[in-house]
């Protein structure tokens, strides 16, 4: 071929449109994977500082006693007390929540809602860190004036993340209270059942799956959650399993956020806590696969 | 409407009324206690001996990193939204993305923060610097970018690409012009409340940027960094003074304040967008 004519046809399909397209959507799928990269080096860089506390074994899931001076790294009081402030915040949430959830859909005028709405979105935004210290102000405060000790305590780490959880457990219990079909409530009311026996016999029941959606993505977000249940928890120096909900108690969060400045490099002790971050992400990770499980069902069955 | 029935709808308005009475109580309590000690010097000078002078460093610090954040998670999060709402296929790796993103989601902030301290500040010998702090923000956000941005342009009404399309427009440039045209306001929302998750996470950039309490501003990214939420982090639990107090308040304040600005404009763009949208 001539050389001339090889340049113009070179340069012909250089200002071919479809090239340019191909390699746009190469360069965007390949910036897509970036997401599942940046999870794979979470999961991996998170394994491989926590492997050799994980290798402990018996000792590391199943001991009993978690004081780093003697290398005894035992999870147990640690996760108890993870769970049961994550529990009982996600009780108070759901007791004030389901109702809120029932009077933003069934009863509550446009205006009203308009105005309720905003908050709860505002209230998912305050940062925890402000949340946790006015609950030390407030509510540790409280605890301390009225019931005396250090008032840091598993029921003030309870309140503050209900008020944390309580946005979350609203919109989503909302959203599936009004994805009932309206002919079923309409079908009950015509039947002579009153309001309230219709939300509980016929609204609750068919919303049941949202709610529990609600429930188990809120649980996911209190054991997560850092900040604000590290200032109010009081974080004793040997966690312990509590025998009252006015003891303080030490959780997964705060455990790392604490002892991480003081753990040398390489040591055991920084290995555990970075195999506290890998229990804490399973943890939340299987909460969070229930929960997407549950709308995949939901979705479909509709 | 018996009595009976009447209470019990008073009931359930007690309970929405609690969540909108925490919001209140909990912004009110911070301005009340916090709004005293702010003054142009409160906002203008460097800390000095832990709990006293100023907060100026911290508020910068706070904006440096939010701004390393998004330039990290805007145009990779963009980029992703773009692929999976006008290019994926419908296959196997379409949904392993979306599972990724979804689980990048769910990943606790301290996780986040611990993995920027062992891959970022360690192995990439970044150092505890305004760099890690922000990419580790950026891993944080950016799930909530590709999905506030996928949602933004989806809702652009296929008619417009079609048009566009048949005009012998190519697909990229309709994108480019159409598509990411009327969808940019549901973006901007979007990154404005990914924006606001990340001024106030505490977790992630205790870890990865800097002690809170630096007094100087960062000269390069490879500097530590102070923030807000940091210092009341700091001075919250360990100072003890009322000196301490009043300045964990005022820059609670400060922080709330940002954060309310940022959230309220993204609303009411929001509002004033889907309005515009549901009148055509």
């Amino acid at each position: 071929m001539h050389f001339l004519e090889r340049v113009r046809s070179f340069r012909l399909k250089k200002r071919d449109p479809e090239i340019s397209e191909k390699i746009v959507e190469k360069l965007l799928f390949i910036l897509t994977l970036s997401s599942i990269l940046i999870v794979l080096f979470i999961i991996a860089f998170m394994f491989k500082e926590g492997l050799p506390a994980l290798a402990l074994g018996r000792e590391f899931f199943l001991g009993m006693i978690w004081y780093p001076p003697n290398n005894q790294f035992g999870i147990v009081p640690i996760v108890v007390c993870s769970f049961i402030v994550g529990i009982g915040a996600l009780l108070i949430a759901a007791i004030i929540g389901i109702p809120a959830a029932i009077f933003l859909a069934e009863y509550s005028p446009d205006w009203l809602r308009n105005f309720i709405k905003p908050c709860v979105e505002l209230l998912v935004g305050i940062p925890s860190i402000v949340l946790g210290f006015f609950g030390l102000v407030v509510v540790v405060g409280y605890i301390r004036d009225t019931s005396g000790g250090y008032g840091e305590c598993i029921v003030a780490g309870w309140l503050i993340l209900a008020v944390m959880t309580l946005p979350h457990v609203i919109s989503i219990s909302e959203d599936s209270i009004r994805a009932v079909p309206k002919t079923y409530k309409e079908a009950s009311l015509a039947l002579g059942a009153t309001q309230s026996q219709t939300i509980t016999k016929v609204l609750l029941p068919n919303a049941r799956s949202g709610i529990l959606t609600a429930m188990v993505l809120g649980m996911g977000n209190a054991i997560g959650e850092t900040m604000a249940v590290l200032m109010v928890i009081g974080n004793p120096e040997i966690p312990f399993i509590p025998s009252s909900v006015l003891d303080p108690a030490r959780v997964l969060t705060s455990t790392i956020v604490i002892e991480i400045p003081y753990a040398v490099w390489g040591s055991m002790h920084e290995h555990a806590l970075f195999a506290l971050g890998v229990i804490l992400f399973i943890v939340v990770a299987i909460f969070n696969l229930i929960t997407t499980a549950v709308i995949r069902k939901g979705a479909k069955e509709r | 409407m018996t009595v009976k029935e009447k209470l019990v709808i008073l009931g359930l308005g007690a309970a929405a009324f609690i969540a909108v009475a925490a919001l209140f109580i909990v912004v009110g309590y911070v301005f009340i206690n916090g709004i005293g000690v702010i003054s142009w010097e409160f906002l203008l000078t460097s800390p000095y001996r832990f709990e006293y002078g100023g907060i100026f460093p911290q508020i910068i610090g706070s904006l440096c990193l939010v701004a390393v954040c998004l330039l990290f998670a805007v145009p990779l999060g963009l980029a992703s939204a773009i692929y999976l709402a006008e290019y994926a296929p419908d296959n196997l790796i379409t949904k392993s993305v979306r599972f990724f993103v979804e689980c990048l989601a769910g990943i606790p902030s301290i996780v986040i923060g611990l993995f920027g301290l062992t891959f970022l500040v360690y192995y990439l010998d970044f150092g505890i610097c305004m760099l890690s702090g922000g990419l580790a923000l950026g891993f944080m956000i950016l799930p909530w970018t590709i999905r506030a941005s996928e949602e933004a342009i989806k809702t652009v009404p296929k008619g417009h690409r079609e048009a566009s399309l048949a005009l012998g427009i190519s697909k990229w440039r309709t994108i480019r012009s159409v598509v990411l045209k009327s969808a940019y306001p549901g973006i901007i929302t979007g990154i404005l409340l990914g924006l606001g998750k990340a001024i106030g996470e505490t977790a992630v950039v205790l870890l990865t940027a800097g002690s809170g309490l630096e007094p100087f501003l960062p000269k390069s990214i490879f500097d530590p960094v102070a923030s807000l939420p940091v210092y009341i982090y700091m001075i919250g639990t360990k100072g003890h003074t009322s000196a301490a107090y009043s300045r964990t308040f005022g820059a609670s304040l400060v922080l709330i304040a940002m954060f309310l600005m940022i959230s309220i404009f993204a609303l009411y763009l929001r509002n004033r967008y889907t309005r515009r949208m549901s009148k055509r």
